[in-house]
């Protein structure tokens, strides 16, 4: 990147220095686990002027993903974010309101056919041809279908949108259903990454998108569409209190003494073994050093995981076995005890032989007395 | 009968009993060496197997390799048939001292040998226990059987004083040569129950190993069986022990003898391998001896030797001729002992991929035993009369 | 011949009565019962998580030492079996790729290895000195060693591999599970039970345990049911959602019946159980045992005979 392109840029999104913006783009190639380079590479994408259109549907949602995302607070991020992509489309967020909105959605998926980004965040109603959650006049549904079509791909944000979400807990009146699901069954076929959580960090997101907009295609994706830098390990593998876990020690009463020594949260219902998110390590939100849930001492409400958050119960304990185990494992059958070696073996037949030997010699001594 | 038996004489530090020493002193280093730092450091023994060679080889097979003693007694003061006396010393002698060094190997291979007393004190005897029978009975026969021998002792002390280290040279044993000699049938008759009892019982050993032990091998008849051969061995090494001595010792076999005892084998053999091979059938696991595992294939080795021993000595012509006497009791002595090791750790499977196979330091300890053994024997044949005189014809 | 098949008739008589014994098993020793009061533990395979909690709790209660499977690298406590130095262990099944849990093929499941605590024990009935007793009241099996002489007997016996025997030491003794005798002594319960998270190890009453293992062999798959964790009869419980069972529960009867019982999702032999009969083996042996030796009548009979044929034969040869 030269330093000529950085000044267009930084005047742009408003006093970043050059070091503080390189250095966000390296973080954020080593939270996906790219190499090195990469962060210069990320840093190059962000500052070219052709920024990827992105339009942003809200479904049956509260707003919380792009609460969370607003609240980033490296060095003005909001800022980057939105000059580094080109938001079109935002009901939160745009300036127009009401018909120019949608004329504003309208025209940019015209004009960027096939390249945009479809950022969903919501639940998406089914039931009743999609009557429960209607923008302007139509079902959210609809305008899902239309608009997917012409994505290039689609990132679904949230819970909602991901797998469902609380609008989808039983008994799930408004037939919420998620974003792939939906495409799916309509035979859309764009490319859909989930970045599930209530709410999602929004690094997750952020890298997400900056992965794409540098290298032009969609992360490594795990088998429910999440990308694996972000979801590949569960909570419970990377957790602060698992040697707690490992040894037995648990808190068993909210207040009690082993809660208060800080021990592992398992039987207060914590769903960490059961999540993938990386919580542990990146922590929930952009709240500050050590602030996720199971550091604050309330166990993992498994809000990412279809399935767990909202579904189960919150005290009900979480199944562990969602992972094969590793081979460190001894096995119910193990080669075992001391067999048969070089030396021994050697020794059995010499002694073997001396005895074959023996035999003969007295046997052949009885033969020529019998000549006799 | 005194008549019957004479010391051979000779050297006693020949070269061969200077190999034999060396092996014996080697063993004794690893038996050291398995005192100070425990078993593990000598043998293969583990938490799967147990017990190896030295319960299979050394308590097993040798007790009955060293029935001879116990199936001349059967013949000799049951059946009455007193001409075979003079085979009965050199077959006790045999035993005295399969018997004595199977229990030092047991002291060995027991992990806590410094309460072994345990076994003889009522507090803790288990009545139940099959080992607790074996344990009482080869201890106590161990003595019996050093008491059936001990004429030959007096005997030598008396007649051939010259022959016997100084300090043996002034003691007189008359007094208890003949308190021995009056109640000396109390002892046959106690050295004839007790391997009767452990010899069955070291059969019945195995039964509580259960399914652990290859449906070729575990059997209710496990006692029997192992009686039956036992004698059997007993009678072999009888045989073996006469003709290998003539052939060492360069005199004519007792021939007359040996076949008659030789005559015997056939019957107990060939009932051995009746109730074998019935009983397998019968329950059913015949299919398991055509597996081509190493179970079936020792299942075959061991019943082949078995039927070798039966070809060498049931044609009555072979009985007068001593090398198939010799090749019978050779295989006989060997279907038996391949038959223990099978029972006792071939086909023993504990399950989960446990394997052993004896040590260096087993084999070798093992290889000391049957070193010393042959020593003693042949330092009390030379010194004692135990070995019959030659035939004067 | 001169030995006649009459002569050879009477040798084979002394041997008719091991015959006998082999061949009568009207004579069986009665089989053992459970005790009333008999404590035990039940480890459900598909509640287990393999977090081996239970191990590190074993190892803390019972003072034991790390053992190491890899003594080129004996950084880790890694054992291969339960051991000299270990008395429970979580052991893997695995299948191709292991993927999912209480499924044989290309799955995986957990299997718990400790004593077993037979109803009729066979370590107990081979024990030549009584090192190995059961508790008259809650059926515990456990170890003396003032009395143990180091025969390994018990090892050859038992069919679950559990005793084990301190091979590397000059002065060795037997290890074994004794369900934390001194943990109960004290009104606690086994470390293993009490610490495992999940309640897949569970201690009580052997006869509540069975009735809890029956009542979750008629749970149906995919329903939410209560598991009791720790103690089968205390307080603390799990919502747990159900998993196929193999119906049967492991160690009612077999072996004779234990006081250790297993549930769990992929058959028994494949996690490393052993197919037993319902006839002990202790009870097997004792049978013949106690046919031939009966208040040691038999062998003084036989000896009585003995004395007189030896005692009239010797004086012949005189």
């Amino acid at each position: 990147m030269k330093n000529k392109d950085f000044k267009t840029f930084s005047t742009l999104v408003g006093g970043v220095s050059r070091r503080d913006f390189l250095k966000y783009c390296t973080i954020m190639a080593s939270s996906m686990g790219l190499p090195l380079g990469a962060g210069a590479q990320i840093a190059e994408a962000a500052v070219n002027p052709k920024r990827p259109p992105v339009i942003w549907l809200s479904a049956q949602e509260c707003t919380g993903c792009t609460e969370s995302l607003l609240r980033a607070t490296h060095p003005t991020l909001e800022h980057l974010i939105l000059d580094l992509i080109s938001l079109d489309y935002h009901e939160t967020l745009s300036t127009p309101s009401g018909h120019q909105a949608e004329e504003a959605r309208a025209a940019s998926i015209k004009e960027n056919k096939g390249k945009f980004i479809l950022v969903v965040d919501g639940s998406i109603p089914v039931k009743d041809n999609g009557i429960y959650c209607k923008i302007a006049g139509r079902p959210v549904v609809d305008i899902l279908k239309e608009t997917a079509k012409d994505a290039f791909a689609i990132i679904a944000i949230g819970s909602c949108s991901s797998w469902g979400g609380v609008p989808s807990a039983d008994p799930n009146p408004t037939g919420a259903s998620p974003v792939h699901k939906v495409l799916a069954d309509a035979g859309i076929k764009t490319p859909v990454v989930s970045i599930p959580g209530c709410p999602p960090n929004p690094y997750n997101f952020l890298s997400t998108v900056l992965y794409f907009v540098t290298f032009k295609k969609l992360p490594e994706l795990d088998s429910k569409a999440r990308p694996m830098f972000a979801y590949g390990r569960l909570i419970h593998e990377n957790c602060e209190r698992r040697p707690h876990f490992d040894a037995g020690r648990f808190a068993t009463e909210f207040g009690d003494d082993n809660h208060r020594k800080g021990f592992c949260l398992y039987k207060l219902g914590c769903k960490g073994p059961e999540t993938f998110n990386n919580c542990p390590s990146l922590l929930f939100g952009d709240t500050g050093a050590g602030t996720w849930p199971v550091g604050c001492g309330h166990p993992c409400f498994g809000c990412s995981e279809a399935g767990v958050g909202f579904h189960k119960p919150l005290f009900t304990k979480a199944s562990l076995h969602l992972v094969t185990p590793p081979d460190t494992y001894p096995h119910t059958s193990e080669q075992q005890g001391r067999g048969a070696g070089i030396v021994n073996v050697a020794v059995a037949a010499a002694a073997a032989g001396a005895a074959y030997a023996a035999v003969k010699k007295v046997a052949g001594k009885l033969g020529e007395d019998e000549k006799k | 009968m005194s008549e019957e038996s004479k010391p051979i004489g000779g050297e006693i530090l020949t070269k061969p009993f200077k190999v034999l020493m060396g092996f014996a002193l080697f063993a004794g280093l690893l038996v050291l060496i398995r005192f100070v730092l425990g078993i593990g450091a000598v043998a293969n023994l583990s938490d799967g197997f147990p017990w190896g060679i030295w319960i299979a080889y050394d308590v097993v097979a040798g007790t009955a390799i060293a029935c001879g003693g116990y199936s001349m007694a059967l013949l000799v003061y049951v059946l009455n048939k007193g001409e075979y006396h003079p085979l009965v010393r050199p077959a006790l002698l045999a035993s005295v001292f399969g018997y004595t060094l199977a229990a030092i190997s047991i002291f060995i291979d027991i992990g806590r040998y410094w309460q072994a007393y345990n076994m003889f004190t009522p507090w803790y005897s288990n009545v139940n226990s099959v080992m607790l029978e074996v344990a009482v009975c080869i201890g106590s026969y161990v003595g019996v059987l050093w008491i059936e021998f001990s004429p030959a002792f007096f005997e030598g002390m008396e007649k051939y004083k010259s022959n016997m280290p100084k300090f043996l040279q002034n003691i007189n044993v008359s007094g208890i040569h003949k308190l021995v000699k009056k109640y000396l049938f109390f002892f046959i008759a106690l050295g004839i129950l007790l391997p009767t009892m452990h010899q069955s019982s070291l059969g019945t050993l195995m039964v509580i190993a259960g399914k652990k032990l290859s449906p070729l091998w575990q059997t209710r008849f496990l006692p029997l069986l192992f009686l039956i051969s036992a004698i059997t061995m007993g009678y072999a090494i009888v045989v073996f022990e006469a003709i290998y001595a003539s052939v060492g010792f360069k005199h004519a076999p007792e021939t007359n003898l040996l076949s008659k005892i030789t005559g015997l084998m056939p019957w107990l053999i060939g009932i051995y391998l009746v109730i074998r091979m019935v009983d397998i059938v019968a329950r059913g696991v015949i299919g398991l001896a055509f597996r081509f595992d190493l179970n079936s294939l020792m299942f075959w080795i061991e019943i082949a030797s078995f039927v070798v021993a039966l070809a060498f000595v049931l044609p009555k012509a072979n009985r007068t001729v001593p090398r198939k006497m010799f090749l019978g009791a050779v295989f006989m002595l060997l279907a038996g002992t391949i038959y223990r090791f099978d029972a006792f750790f071939i086909s023993f499977n504990p399950g989960n991929n446990w394997s052993y196979f004896p040590s260096f330091g087993e084999i070798m300890i093992t290889l000391g035993m049957i070193a010393f053994e042959i020593m003693a024997y042949l330092y009390i044949v030379k010194k004692f009369p135990v070995l019959p005189a030659p035939e004067h014809a | 011949m001169e030995i006649k098949r009459r002569d050879f008739l009477k040798v084979a008589a002394a041997g008719g009565l091991i015959a006998a014994s082999s061949a009568t098993p009207v004579l069986a020793r009665e089989p053992k019962g459970r005790l009333k009061e008999a404590v035990g533990l039940l480890y459900d395979s598909t509640v287990c998580t393999g977090c081996k909690a239970c191990v590190s709790a074993c190892k803390q209660y019972n003072d034991m030492p790390q053992s190491s499977s890899t003594p080129q690298d004996p950084l880790w406590d890694n054992p291969l079996d339960t051991d000299s130095k270990t008395y429970n262990i979580i052991k893997l099944y695995k299948n191709g790729t292991g993927e999912v849990k209480d499924r044989e093929k290309d799955g995986h499941a957990y299997i718990k290895r400790q004593c077993m605590h037979c109803v009729d024990p066979a370590c107990m009935s081979a024990c030549p000195v009584s090192a190995l007793q059961k508790d008259p009241k809650s059926g515990v099996v456990s170890y003396d060693k003032g009395a143990c002489i180091g025969c390994r007997y018990c090892q050859v016996a038992c069919p679950f591999n559990i005793p084990k025997f301190e091979f590397e030491k000059a002065f060795p003794r037997i290890q074994k599970c004794q369900l934390c005798s001194h943990r109960l002594a004290r009104n606690e319960i086994a470390a293993c039970a009490e610490f495992c998270p999940t309640g897949a190890t569970v201690f009580g009453k052997v006869e509540d345990l069975l009735a809890e293992a029956k009542r979750r062999l008629a749970y149906k798959p995919g329903e939410y049911r209560k598991y009791p964790v720790a103690r089968v009869d205390g307080k603390e419980t799990t919502e747990r959602l159900v998993t196929p069972y193999v119906q049967k529960v492991y160690g009612e009867r077999d072996g004779g019946g234990t006081q250790t019982l297993y549930l769990a999702g992929v058959s028994f032999e494949k996690l490393g159980l052993p197919v037993l009969d319902e006839e002990s083996d202790a009870r097997r042996t004792e049978t013949i045992q106690h046919t031939l030796y009966k208040g040691m009548i038999a062998p003084i009979v036989f000896l009585g005979g003995l004395i007189y044929v030896v005692h009239r034969n010797t004086k012949d040869h005189k």
